[in-house]
């Protein structure tokens, strides 16, 4: 029976893992979120945690043994959240401690090409964000946005949103995960929004228990204006509903004005 | 602000607009100033797809639809019975800020009818993007028309507040620029961008020099033209392309294949089906170029004058070259690695990397990506196992054919049944 350790989900919480993996010599540790474990299998299991010593000296090693591009790759494919996806990270790391380099050239070996792949999804999926995030102004001159990323890129995009709207509050909101960034005129930080309906109704308009929630009327105008550019900028004797689809695949319209009026 | 109005006027404008189809955000190096709003120092961003499939990245309209010229192909014409309207620089100004707050777009890409001059129409073009940066302390992307017969000093003067200038050459060849644009000279599109391409290479090396220069069109130029309007060749197209790619170091030519605006005799008629495969074609030839290391006249001349429309031009250049195949994915170098039908230029940075660490066969080059029905015929690996028949390049032509699907053989056969 091999042993199973358990980790609260964060990426503080598995490179507390590896830190334990290595400290106490466990031999073929599976290593699985709590809230996915699949606890039935295993003999043994053991909860990780979270330290942010032990996580800080695991990250200090592999940003001293990776460049950027690899240690990126190595934290996008960890906001995958796929399934087992830790077997395959878990690899990364040791194969980078064993070469006392970075493995992510090693695309003929299929724990790497794994890696790298759930990365490139993740990396999609943010830049599908960047684009498809809609904010509308409400009260307090706050621009409020929904989402429900496929994956975990909230914490991808923060920088993205921070340098473009420097001089705007903002809010992107994750309503899968149930967080959300807010950007006060000076940082970005986490927040959660305590939603007066408990199942929040997903779509553009619902902006949840933000204060003052309403739109203002001009908000309406701008979206309609923005309706008719889109409308207007389509030629029709080009149409092709195929490439259409494989850009703006179907799951994304309801946070698209343009495409739900 | 009167919505409606606006909204009328979007309606009009924009339309005419969308022939232009350079749509690209990317290439810029602006930064957000003083926490003001905008940055455009990253990658280009589609915000929104149209259901023709086109990337929706730039506010994108006429200043007006009012022309004093009567070029046969554009829909703007100043014979063309239309409704005519126009932007006041202050709406275009609030229109983009509105819109690039709420991420709806990444900048504006802002082109005109010429009113009164094309002195007149520029000096208006450039007083939006002015507006744009010092009084609303703007950073997102901005893309301004030259406009043709525009004077030098003009121009020098949009490069200081727009990341890309582009002056649309529209009709390849000069003798069809005769035949459907008379009131208009060659020379009159060559003028803005040498203007321009002189000011982009002085900036360049004063930057050099002094860190604080200004920055001066940082996304550079880019250029369109139409197809299938006046009866060009692929080889005169793309002759064209290289030479503007070439001589004015332009980022980019788009391709527009014709799309029927106008009665005239001297062009398709309307309900003439746009050529997109064509255009496709067009654009795969256009990265060979910039991406693959091809030469031009290694895809078209003499003896080739127009490109296959039943398979890809590296494909095609493939076939008549059997010479220089089988390619070793294990010892080729690059250059011979990006000539293989079926493997893209990240295919061969892939390829590139994982060599280094073993031996590829087969199956390594499908988990990484590549087409190996493609191919097949082009390549040996790692693996005993390989094409041994001695095939001509049309069975290669018609195995590829038979197995895989074009996305594009449907349109295909309708042209033919067109003709037969």
């Amino acid at each position: 029976m091999s042993r199973l350790l358990t980790y609260d989900g964060s990426f503080n919480g598995f490179l507390s893992s590896v830190f334990d993996v290595y400290s106490h010599k466990l031999k073929n540790p599976t290593i699985q979120p709590e809230h996915r474990a699949q606890t039935q299998l295993f003999g043994e299991i053991q909860h990780i945690l979270t330290d942010l010593e032990k996580a800080g000296r695991v990250g200090k090693k592999l940003k001293q043994l990776l460049d950027t591009d690899a240690f990126n790759t190595l934290y996008r494919a960890f906001l995958s959240e796929e399934e087992n996806i830790e077997h395959y990270l878990f690899d990364f790391c040791k194969t980078t401690f064993d070469l006392g380099g970075s493995p992510l050239g090693d695309l003929g070996n299929p724990k790497i090409l794994k890696v790298s792949q759930a990365a490139k999804m993740v990396g999609r999926e943010k830049h599908r964000m960047e684009a498809f995030i809609r904010f509308h102004l409400i009260e307090d001159q706050l621009f409020y946005a929904n989402c429900e990323p496929d994956f975990n890129v909230l914490p991808l995009i923060a920088s993205h949103f921070e340098k473009r709207y420097a001089d705007q509050k903002w809010v992107i909101y994750d309503l899968k995960r149930n967080f959300g960034i807010y950007y006060d005129l000076k940082e970005v930080v986490e927040v959660t929004i305590d939603f007066k309906d408990p199942k929040p109704q997903r779509g553009i308009v619902n902006t949840g228990g933000v204060k003052g929630s309403r739109f203002r009327e001009s908000e309406n105008n701008y979206r309609d204006l923005w309706n008719q550019y889109f409308k207007s900028t389509n030629i029709e004797s080009r149409k092709n509903m195929k490439l259409h689809l494989q850009h703006v695949p179907k799951r994304y319209w309801k946070y698209l004005s343009e495409k739900v009026e | 602000m009167n919505y409606e109005r606006i909204k009328e006027k979007l309606e009009i404008l924009a339309d005419a607009a969308k022939y232009d189809v350079s749509c690209s955000s990317s290439g810029s190096k602006r930064q957000n100033k003083n926490k003001g709003l905008g940055d455009s120092s990253g990658m280009g961003i589609c915000h929104s797809y149209t259901e023709d499939g086109r990337c929706v990245s730039l506010l994108k309209i006429l200043l007006t639809n009012v022309c004093i010229f009567d070029c046969a192909y554009c829909v703007t014409r100043k014979s063309n019975d239309i409704k005519r309207a126009a932007f006041t620089v202050q709406e275009v100004v609030d229109l983009t800020i509105n819109f690039y707050r709420r991420n709806y777009i990444e900048g504006l890409f802002l082109s005109s009818g010429i009113f009164k001059s094309p002195d007149a129409t520029m000096e208006r073009l450039i007083r939006v993007a002015k507006k744009l940066r010092l009084e609303e302390n703007f950073n997102g992307y901005i893309h301004l028309k030259s406009i043709p017969g525009a004077s030098d000093e003009l121009m020098q003067e949009a490069g200081l507040y727009a990341d890309r200038l582009s002056v649309n050459i529209e009709i390849p060849t000069k003798a069809g620029l005769k035949l459907l644009a008379p009131d208009k000279d060659h020379k009159d599109f060559i003028q803005p961008m040498k203007a321009v391409q002189k000011s982009i290479q002085i900036y360049k090396s004063e930057k050099k020099l002094i860190r604080s220069t200004p920055i001066y069109a940082p996304a550079g130029q880019s250029t369109q033209m139409i197809v299938g309007a006046t009866g060009e060749s692929d080889r005169d197209i793309m002759y064209s392309a290289n030479f503007f790619y070439n001589k004015f170091d332009m980022k980019r030519v788009y391709y527009s294949g014709y799309i029927p605006v106008a009665d005239d005799s001297r062009l398709p008629a309307i309900g003439t089906e746009v050529p997109m495969m064509r255009e496709n074609r067009l654009y795969q030839t256009d990265w060979l170029l910039r991406f693959y290391g091809f030469d031009v006249r290694e895809i078209l001349n003499d003896q080739h004058q127009n490109l296959d429309m039943d398979i890809d031009p590296k494909l095609s250049w493939a076939l008549r070259n059997l010479d220089q195949f089988p390619v070793d994915i294990n010892k080729a170098e690059k250059r011979m690695l990006a000539r293989i039908p079926g493997v893209g230029m990240r295919s061969v940075g892939k390829i590139l990397s994982a060599r280094r660490y073993r031996k590829l066969n087969w199956e390594h080059l499908k988990a990484i990506g590549i087409s190996i029905n493609r191919s097949k015929y082009f390549l040996t690996c790692d693996s005993r196992e390989f094409e041994r028949r001695d095939l001509t390049g049309i069975q290669i032509k018609n195995q590829i054919l038979l197995t895989g699907s074009s996305k594009y053989s449907k349109n295909f056969t309708n042209q033919l049944s067109l003709f037969s």
